[in-house]
Formats: C-alpha cells, structure tokens, sequence
C-alpha cells in the first residue's frame, strides 16, 4: 500500500515537471486564465454604455429639446448626428454611423401642450438584434422618466401603480458577477481536460508509453499518476480565477472556501475522469487536442454561460444534464453569490460524483483493456 | 531555349506544389479528428446554435402572490398569466414563494400585497418584484416582462381618452433588418465567423508544428522544394475545407433557418476568402515560428477564436466596451469580417460599409502572408 503510495507519488512528480519546466508550457498554463478572466469581466456584457445614435428633429421646440437632453444626459447615449431630412435616415442606419435614429414629428410640442398623444420613433440598425433591443429599451425609460417629469410639471394625475424590483444575490445587476464566478468551472474544465489528454497521448506519440507500462506500475497506479498532476493544476488556475474574482473585480464572497474547494474537487474528478477517456480513444497530441476541443465546445454552449438554459428547446434542457460544466457553474454561483453550504449543494454534487464515477472506471477499464 | 528552361521550372514548381497538397489532404482524410473539428464540429455548431440557443427569454418560471383579494389584483395576477413570456405559478403565501426562489424552482416573484386594492383607489398602489439576481441579463429582461405585463393591465383598466395611464410621450419602436427581433438573425452569420476562425487558425496551428515535433521538417529541407511551395502546400487543403465549411453554414443558414440572405453571393464569397486567408495565415504563422504543437494551440486559441467570440462584435458590442478593449479590437481580423457578414446578410451590399472592411482584410492578409513566408523561410535556411 505505502509502496503504491511512492510510485503514485513519484508518477506525479515526473508528470509535475513535464508540464511546468518548459517556460512556455508554463505562460499558457497560468497567463491566458488571468488574461481571459480580465477580458470576460470587461467585456461580456450585454449591458451598453456608448451608444452612438443620430437625430431627425422636425419640431425643434422647447419640449423636443428637453427630451433629447434627457437622453444626452444619461451617460448612455452618444450622438453622433443632427440629421436634417427623412431620406437620410436609411443611409445612417445602413452604414452603421449610428445605432439608433430618434425621429421627433413637427407637431411634437403642440400635441403635447394640447393634452394630445405625441410620438417618438425610435429606428434602430437590428443586425444585432440583441443589442438593439436593449438601446431601445434604454430609450422607452428615458422616455418613461420625460413623462413622469412632464405630468408633475402640467399637473396631470401620477401613474397609480408603479413596479419596484428587488433582485436577490446581485443587487445591481451586474453581468460581472455572473460571468466571473462562471469562469472558476469553465477555464478550470478547458485546462485539465486538454493536459490529461495531452500528457498520455504525448507518451505515446513517443513511445514512452510502452516504457511505463514494462515497469511495476499497476494501471491503476498510472492513472492516479496521470490525474493527480492534472487535478492539482486545475486547483492552482480556479484560485487564480478566485483571486481575481475578488482582489480585482472585488466580486463578495458569500460562501465558504472549504465547501467551494470540496465542489471543486468533485468536479475536477469528473473532468480528469473524461480526459483520460478521451486519451485512450486519442492515437496522436492533434487527435487529443481536437477531440477536447470537440466536446469543450458543446460543454461551453450548453452550460447556461451565455444563453439561458430555460430558452433552450426541450430536448436541448435534458442534454444540459449530463454536461459537468452546467453542474460547475451552478456550484460556483450557488457557493460565491448565495452563499449555500455543502448540504444545499447536493442537487449539484451528485450528478458530478456519478460522472467521475463512470468516466474513471471506463477510463480504467480501457487503461486494462486496450492499451495493457 | 531560355522560355523553354522557365516552362519546365514553372511545371517543376506546380509538380512540387500539387505533391505537397496531396500528402496534406491525405493526412486531413485520414485523420478522423481533422475531419471531425473541419467537418462534423460546424455541422454540430450550426445545429446548436440554430436550433437550441437563442437570447430571447420565453416561459421565465414566475411565482405570483396574490394576497389582496380584491379584483384588481385578481386581474393583475391574470395578465401576468397571459403574458406569453411567463410560466405563473400562483400562490397566496410569501414565504412558500420564496422557498421556491431559494431552490431556483422560479426566477422571480411577484407580490401584490394586502392593501394594493385600498392603494390603487388613492392613486398610489406598489407591485413588488423580486429577481433572481445571478444571472444579470436574465433578471433584466424579467424585469422588462413585468413592466410590460403591469401595463397591458393597467392599459385595459383605461377608460378611453382619459389619459390615465399611457404617458403623454409614446415611444415607436422600430427594428431595421429584423423585425422579428429574431436573435437567429446574428448569430447564424456570427457562427460562420467562428467556423472560419476554427478551421483557418486552430486547425492549421498545428500542422508546420508537428512537422517539427516528428523532425519531418529537416526532412523537407533536402527535397528540392522550397519554402514558398511549402506555404502554397499548406495552405490550400485547409482553404478548401474552410470554404466546405462556409458552404455548410450558407446552406443552413438558407434552408434550415430561413435567415434573410439580402446581399449577394459574389461579395460575401470573396470576403470569406480573404477573411479565410488571413485566418490560415495567422495559424502558419503561430506554427511555423512555435514548433510546438501545444503551445501553437493553446497560442491560436487565444489571438483568433477567444477575440472572434468575445472581441468581434458577434455577441457583445464594440460600443461599450472600454477604450483600451476597443483599440485592440481594431488589430482582431474577426472584428472585420462579422461586421462584413452582419451587413451582407442582413442589409445587403452596402458599399459604405463594405469597402473599408474588405481593404482592412486585404492589408492583413497580404502583410501575414509575408510574415508566414519568412517565419518558413528562415528556419530552412
């Protein structure tokens, strides 16, 4: 037992040292997770800040001003144009000078004054129709709060029912505080599912493999060998996600380490668990490197990350389930936002402990079977 | 004589350059995983993305709390249950409501509260919305829902002309290019971006590397080919199966998901070409002055398909980005070509738009190509 104990050991110092003594190796094993952490909590967001849009004022007037204004002074809207006639709204649109084309009528004021319904169009450029349905809801409560102002100042009656929204676990709604968290599985995943794959295909790519299976290794002694290493890199690159999360982003912290690591461990289980499946179905390092990639895809996709799994297609909800990372990212936002401890983590842990399960008795199962 | 010495140098050259393309593609073929990222991953991306994921939030699962039984609250719980985008589950206590919210069995509650009945007919009633928070974007457009859902009701409850409640200002809203407000619309044309990047850059990382890494390579070095033959080589198995991987995508894009196809042909084929030779150029490039198979990998995915996800303008916009992200989003070849297909597909050949793109695309690729060949060139000699 203890002797199995020292080969496994020295298995994993051996592997330890192939993966981090070449320089490069090492850059694009911790750089690119801090590097990808920063872009993802700067950029993925739907949320918009500078939106250029042009403007068609027919009317000109002490009101239509005040609106704009309200527009210009909401730290969201950029104009870019003061357009003069109707026929060169097409051409602002359709060359992408501005997202948005705010067509104020000429009898704007007077219908206003008169108690009468006035009209704003709003054009937007729906090539991208998400984010041109977000400006235009950002211009509706623009609009939403000209009015409020505009019935206070004429005496007309207040809006009777108005909707005040309190939101749970993210007070401000901040994307970031959903991506980051994320980001602890999904690097996490990419990294040791591509370096067990790699390290036994790079083995047999130069027959090394063979070598190892002559000593007195037992193949479980190898596996364990193979996956330790991968685990323990997969643990280094979640807390650097971790630090980021926190000294950078300064994202709170509503969980507790030891429940967040124990999720993790489980999880990294049953993601060395499929690459060392995938590696005993890869003949070559391309083979290995491409079928990770395969699966990582449609892991990423499904996982809730950047679409919902709620508006996926029945079909596609039910394939959600046997994808770990879903799993991952739930833990991870349930343990840093939520705050739950181990026992309302259940739902989430079982699933990945059935998964580690099965991948690592197939995966040894295949260790006996083809490569032995 | 001299014309006859540069025919036969000429045919001696497509001889090297046509064995060289034959030994790539057999390699390709017989190679499941080549096939499987040029070939099976696009088709499994088109299918995904065109039927299974989508921006636009249905059937959110709601808790509605009813404590006021008067029928103005009765009738508000009613148009939360009309509304296409809600899954209500109604229910008259609080605190089962919010059990339900903590096992994430509904994303959002609605409490109309015991006195929203007396406070309506003082001009002064509050509907409270609670949102699962996590997912920011989702608990946003819940929001928006319930906005919209109050003021169906409160709409209905408008006697005519009195002006009770639709605000003196209303806004029109009116979406170009997508009226449907079909979030299909970008990310089919957004994916082909994202196959390009695939086959172009992360595929071809690989195979000037391997060559190095088996010591192929030295072994190139004492056939008389030469190093541009050897680029040309490399390069034109991966370009056909990228334009493979194009013709999946417009076909898809076409047939299966009925996408508007408002441009022509010609130009958003000569675009992917080039756009498709940048890509492959970046990939050489990478493997070429790598030499390691892992590095040149994990090197592409990060300079081409991270940007082409994240930095390109396909999902997020390039407008709210901060300005440091901006600048760097004009070196992104990926930011070129998605404006070029947006446009393409969806408003048709605006040259305003088009030239620029394509005079971008072009300069890089003219400038990688070089790059690539010297990166080859040198490490021959």
């Amino acid at each position: 037992m203890l002797e199995s104990f020292f080969r496994i050991l020295a298995l994993t110092r051996k592997e330890l040292l192939a993966i981090l003594k070449d320089p490069r190796s090492r850059f694009s094993l911790f750089i690119p997770p801090i590097l990808q952490c920063l872009i993802y909590g700067y950029v993925a967001t739907y949320d918009l800040t500078d939106v250029p849009y042009a403007v068609l004022d027919q009317d000109r007037s002490a009101a239509s001003v005040e609106l704009l204004a309200e527009l210009d002074g909401s730290g969201i809207f950029r104009r870019v144009a003061n357009l003069t006639r109707a026929s060169d709204i097409k051409s602002t649109i359709n060359e992408r000078r501005a997202l948005l084309v705010i067509q104020i009528d000429q009898d704007f004021e007077r219908r206003l004054v008169s108690g009468m319904q006035a009209n704003v169009q709003v054009i937007a450029d729906g090539r991208n129709s998400n984010t041109a349905a977000t400006a235009m809801g950002y211009v509706n409560s623009i609009v939403e709060t000209f009015n409020t102002g505009w019935r206070a100042r004429h005496g007309q009656a207040r809006v009777p029912v108005r909707l005040t929204t309190r939101a749970w676990y993210n007070p401000n709604l901040e994307t970031r505080w959903h991506m980051i968290p994320a980001l602890i599985g999904t690097l996490t995943l990419l990294q040791t599912l591509l370096i067990t794959a790699l390290s036994v295909a790079r083995e047999r790519e130069q027959g090394t493999f063979d070598q190892l299976l002559v000593t007195p290794f037992r193949p479980a002694e190898i596996m364990a060998g193979k996956a330790l290493p991968s685990m323990f890199v997969g643990i280094v690159q979640a807390t650097l996600v971790l630090l980021v999360a926190q000294l950078w982003f300064r994202i709170p912290f509503a969980g507790s380490f030891f429940t967040l690591y124990a999720g993790l461990t489980v999880f990294l289980l049953a993601a060395v668990g499929i690459g060392l499946l995938l590696s005993s179905v890869a003949a070559t390092m391309q083979q290995a490197m491409l079928f990770s990639f395969m699966l990582i895809m449609p892991f990423a996709l499904l996982s809730g990350l950047t679409t919902p799994i709620s508006s996926m297609p029945e079909v596609l909800q039910y394939l959600t389930l046997i994808n770990p990372l879903r799993y991952a990212i739930d833990m991870a936002h349930r343990v840093y936002l939520e705050g739950v401890g181990l026992r309302l983590l259940f739902p989430e842990l079982w699933p990945l402990a059935i998964m580690a399960a099965v991948t690592l008795s197939g995966a040894s199962w295949m260790f006996r079977h083809r490569l032995a | 004589m001299e014309q006859y010495l540069e025919q036969n140098a000429l045919s001696a050259k497509m001889r090297r350059v046509n064995s060289l393309v034959r030994k790539e593609t057999r390699q390709i073929i017989r190679d499941p995983s080549s096939i499987a990222l040029g070939i099976v991953l696009p088709v499994l991306l088109i299918l995904l993305f065109g039927y299974g994921l989508s921006l636009d939030v249905m059937n959110v699962p709601l808790a509605v709390v009813v404590e006021d039984p008067s029928p103005a609250a009765t009738e508000l719980a009613a148009s939360f249950q009309l509304s296409p985008y809600f899954d209500v589950r109604l229910m008259t206590s609080m605190p089962q409501a919010q059990q339900l919210m903590l096992t994430r069995e509904v994303d959002g509650v609605v409490r109309i509260r015991p006195d929203f009945g007396r406070q309506l007919g003082i001009g002064d009633a509050e509907v409270q919305l609670l949102v699962h928070g996590v997912d920011a974007n989702h608990a946003r457009i819940i929001q928006t829902y319930a906005q919209g859902a109050l003021g169906q009701w409160a709409a209905k409850r408008t006697v005519p002309g009195d002006g009770f409640l639709a605000g003196p200002v209303t806004v029109q809203n009116r979406l170009w290019f997508n009226e449907a407000n079909d979030s299909r619309y970008f990310l089919v044309p957004g994916l082909i971006v994202l196959i390009m990047t695939l086959i172009g850059a992360f595929l071809t990382s690989l195979v000037v590397a391997r060559e190095w890494e088996r010591g192929t390579m030295e072994a190139l070095f004492v056939t008389p080919v030469r190093s541009d033959e050897i680029l040309l080589g490399k390069t034109l198995p991966y370009f056909v199966l990228g334009m493979i991987g194009l013709t999946l995508c417009l076909l898809a894009a076409k047939f299966l998901f009925q996408v508007p196809f408002r441009g022509s042909v010609a130009v958003l084929a000569g675009a992917s070409m080039l756009y498709l030779l940048v890509a492959l150029a970046i990939g050489l490039w990478i493997s070429s002055a790598v030499k390691s198979q892992f590095v040149a990998s994990q090197i592409a995915l990060l300079v081409t398909f991270l940007p082409a996800v994240m930095l390109s303008g396909f999902l997020f916009d390039l407008h709210s980005m901060p300005a440091m992200v901006r600048l760097v989003t004009y070196a992104l070849p990926a930011r070129y070509y998605v404006a070029l297909l947006q446009t393409i597909f969806l408003a048709g050949d605006v040259w305003a738009v088009i030239l620029p793109n394509v005079g971008v695309l072009a300069a890089m690729a003219v400038v990688l190509l070089f790059l690539t060949r010297r990166a080859i060139q040198k490490k021959l000699a």
